[in-house]
């Protein structure tokens, strides 16, 4: 699970703030994925490269049984059958070296106000506490505490999931904070260094834009319904939520909700393997409207909700046993509120005073939309070793203010790497991980609003048990 | 307690089972490389075992061991322990008892899983990888090279369920003394399950039907049918192929579902017939034993 995840992604949207540089540098977290549970080879006695392509990323048995409500659905499900001291605990932790580079960082020397800056060092990413399982047979749980790497914790994952109602495996009912059901999973993705450990897509923000609340990676509040046939080759699901990006305490809107819609459908192609293809649609409400004290907005009072929406495609298609390939599209749209920097105006993203009391549009702000892809390749030579790229665009197609230059916010990011685990056994993960990732983001740097680049090189030691 | 097993069921069984674990040494590299060739023929797909290693070695290796004798690092942990392939013994097979399954068998194992084991149900795989796996998997075993898969058994049509051939298969049940390994109620409880063993001398649990689990080799009726017609070799779940005519299968298939905790057609007859579990002090039918 991406560290302080909600606070600490590599937030473009935010790069017109300067702090946001402060945040590559201070930060330099590894974004950590989450869910590879040794807890649960312990438990079947399976090696992680069974759910695993390459821990955290699923395979499609893996897949099957996180749909199953983490079940092999065989009568070892129920905890009452493990020995009395298995406790379904898995820790995760990645200490790294890592060299950080940014093409313009605001340096007070420097004659245009903006220099490359290159750091480089030992590190650690936060620490995952993931705790998963049955309570019963068909009562599931996922809680994953998650610390910073300072220690500072916040809760990624708490839900409860009620699993094959009525025998059916079309009735899963999952309440509480979750990740989304893209089946191309950002929590689970091979790639760990600061520009590349993320799917720009699943966070991309618009310059200027104040719309937090469409973030296809952060696990969210909310109940979830999910379907899927015997076999999982088809998979569907809907979910509802606050509009709150997964914070606790309700402290946006009053009646502010998102929903969020995944399809999908797998067929054989023989020797070539198992294709899945499918599509998502989000679409929710976030309040623009805030009652204030004292001038200050008052959490929980949000009204005057304008909408937003994502919707893409996903296809993991295989070619043999040792290549595949995952494509994830967007077409995404915000409200001209949003793309006004209207919507969040609690932690800074936006001005105070950007509080739509008068409902008057400002003038020329129109809806901000914009089209992304990626495809990540994965070159699984064997269970052990995985090479790896991510090659992923985000291009603006209409800037909330024609003023903006056209492509104002478009980001390309390229990321490759391999990960190699040195022994694989039913009982710990280890993988030595070695990665280089570059960035750009067009019209972001701090001072001159010229392009913005960085990279960044890392060499870890992932290791969970 | 009258001991009146079926001796000449379980010595047959006893036979078939001992005779190849006697003759069987640890298989080598060499034996393997020799049969690395191994093919399985599936509906109109080729598997090939050579094909399959990667995928053993992804999925099947921590449980099955690098030589497939079941020896993966898992085997100190799991009960009943993973199959050792060298033996070329399998519980669910469409062929009499004492005879290799079809590669179909095989092929429909995997998918299925082995409830009540560690063995999960591989129902995501393509009936390619199935098929690789098959060849893989017989390739362990010299069996496979000098011997023909049996033939599978007929199964008759299935007739139609009534309360006469419910109460017919209660009989059967009592008969062929299922009883003495399930209980009388089906719930694994008769007076010899607490002393069964596999044929390594392992303790192991006869089938409780009560509790919902799923039998290892299949819940279709036809399956049911199999298991008691094939018996699940290594085990000491014989075949009742010799004492029980086609149709008296039937019958019993439909009373072994009034002992299951799903509700079927069967069980609500019996409870409209008010069906009592069988009664083991009556007199035994003359059936030839002793
Ligand atoms: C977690 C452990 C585990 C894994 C992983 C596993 N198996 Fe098994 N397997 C078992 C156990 C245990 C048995 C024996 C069950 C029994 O005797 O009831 C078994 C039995 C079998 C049998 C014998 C079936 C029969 O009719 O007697 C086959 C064939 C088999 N496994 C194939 C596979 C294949 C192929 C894979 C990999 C795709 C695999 N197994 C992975 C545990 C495992
Ligand atoms: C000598 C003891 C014994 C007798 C007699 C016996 N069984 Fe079994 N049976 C077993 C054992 C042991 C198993 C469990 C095998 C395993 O789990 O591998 C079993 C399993 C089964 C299963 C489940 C098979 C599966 O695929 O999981 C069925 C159904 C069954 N027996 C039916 C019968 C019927 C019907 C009869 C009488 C015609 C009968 N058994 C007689 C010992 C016996």
């Amino acid at each position: 699970m991406r560290m302080g995840t909600q606070s600490r992604q590599y937030s473009f949207a935010a790069s017109a703030i300067p702090l946001t540089l402060l945040a590559v540098f201070v930060v330099l977290s590894v974004s950590q994925p989450a869910n590879a549970l040794p807890a649960f080879a312990r438990k079947y006695g399976l090696r992680c490269s069974a759910c695993h392509e390459s821990w955290p990323m699923l395979n499609y048995f893996g897949q099957k049984f996180k749909d199953n409500g983490y079940q092999l659905m065989n009568d070892r499900d129920a905890p009452i059958w493990q020995n009395a001291s298995y406790w379904p605990i898995t820790l995760r932790m990645t200490p790294f070296w890592s060299r950080e580079s940014t093409s313009k960082a605001a340096v007070d020397t420097a004659p245009t106000g903006e220099q490359r800056m290159t750091t480089t060092g030992f590190n650690l990413s936060g620490l995952d506490i993931l705790t998963g399982g049955t309570l019963e047979k068909n009562f599931s749980f996922l809680l994953v505490p998650s610390a910073d790497e300072e220690g500072a914790f916040h809760f990624e994952s708490v839900n409860v999931r009620f699993d094959n109602l009525f025998k059916s495996p079309w009735l899963n009912v999952k309440v509480g904070k979750f990740e989304l059901d893209s089946f191309i999973s950002e929590k689970r993705t091979l790639t760990l260094s600061e520009s590349g450990g993320e799917f720009q897509l699943f966070h991309f923000i618009p310059v200027g834009d104040g719309n937090i609340f469409g973030q296809v990676g952060d696990n969210q509040i909310g109940a979830e319904w999910m379907g899927h046939s015997g076999n999982d080759r088809t998979r569907l699901s809907a979910a509802v939520f606050s509009s709150t990006d997964g914070n606790v305490d309700v402290p946006y809107g009053q009646n502010s909700y998102t929903g969020f819609f995944a399809g999908s459908q797998a067929f054989s192609t023989g020797k070539l393997g198992v294709q899945r293809i499918g599509g998502y649609a989000m679409y929710g409400v976030a309040p623009t409207t805030y009652l204030t004290s004292g001038g200050v907005p008052l959490p929980g009072s949000g009204i005057g909700n304008k909408s937003f929406s994502r919707v893409g495609f996903e296809g993991l298609f295989y070619l043999g046993p040792h290549l595949d390939f995952q494509v994830f599209t967007q077409h995404g749209e915000d409200s001209a509120w949003f793309g006004a920097c209207y919507g969040e105006i609690m932690a800074g993203t936006c001005p105070d005073t950007n509080n739509n009391t008068t409902g008057i549009l400002p003038a020329g702000a129109r809806n901000p939309t914009w089209n992304g892809a990626f495809v990540e390749t994965h070159y699984v030579y064997s269970p052990q070793l995985t090479i790896f790229q991510r090659s992923e665009w985000v291009r603006m197609s209409q800037q909330a203010f024609a003023t903006n230059p056209s492509n104002l916010g478009d980001i390309d990011n390229y990321v490759v790497g391999y990960r190699y685990n040195p022994f694989m056994t039913s009982r710990a993960g280890f993988a030595f991980h070695n990665e280089y990732s570059w960035i750009r983001q067009r019209g972001t740097s701090p001072v001159t609003g010229t392009d913005l680049s960085s990279n960044s090189l890392l060499l870890g030691f992932d290791f969970d048990f | 307690m009258r001991i009146t097993l079926h001796k000449s069921l379980l010595c047959t069984a006893a036979v078939v089972m001992v005779f190849p674990l006697a003759s069987l040494a640890q298989q080598t590299k060499a034996d393997f490389e020799a049969r690395i060739g191994m093919e399985s023929h599936i509906g109109h797909v080729t598997g090939h075992a050579k094909s399959a290693q990667y995928d053993y070695r992804r999925y099947c290796v921590g449980c099955h061991g690098d030589r497939g004798d079941g020896m993966g690092e898992n085997f100190p942990w799991v009960d009943p322990k993973p199959r050792d392939f060298q033996l070329g013994i399998f519980k669910c097979r469409s062929t009499p008892t004492g005879t290799l399954p079809t590669d179909q068998d095989l092929s429909d194992t995997i998918g299925r899983g082995l409830d009540r084991s560690n063995m999960p149900p591989w129902n995501v795989f393509t009936d390619q990888q199935k098929a690789d796996l098959v060849a893989w998997v017989k390739h362990f075993s010299p069996r496979f090279a000098s011997e023909k898969p049996g033939t599978p058994i007929q199964i008759p049509a299935e007739p139609e369920v009534t309360a006469d051939r419910i109460k017919a298969g209660r009989e059967v049940f009592a008969r062929v003394q299922c009883w003495k390994c399930h209980g009388v109620t089906g719930e694994a409880n008769g007076p010899s399950a607490s002393t069964l063993q596999d044929d390594l001398g392992r303790p192991i649990a006869a089938f409780n039907f009560t509790e919902g689990s799923r039998p290892k080799c299949g819940s279709s009726d036809q399956d049911l049918y199999r298991i008691f017609m094939t018996g699940l070799d290594g085990t000491p779940m014989p075949s009742f192929a010799d004492n029980i005519k086609p149709d008296e299968a039937w019958d019993l298939v439909f009373y072994l579902r009034t002992l299951m905790s799903e509700p079927s057609k069967e069980k609500a007859i019996a409870k409209q017939l008010g069906l009592k579990p069988v009664d083991t002090n009556a007199p035994a039918q003359p059936s030839g034993q002793q």
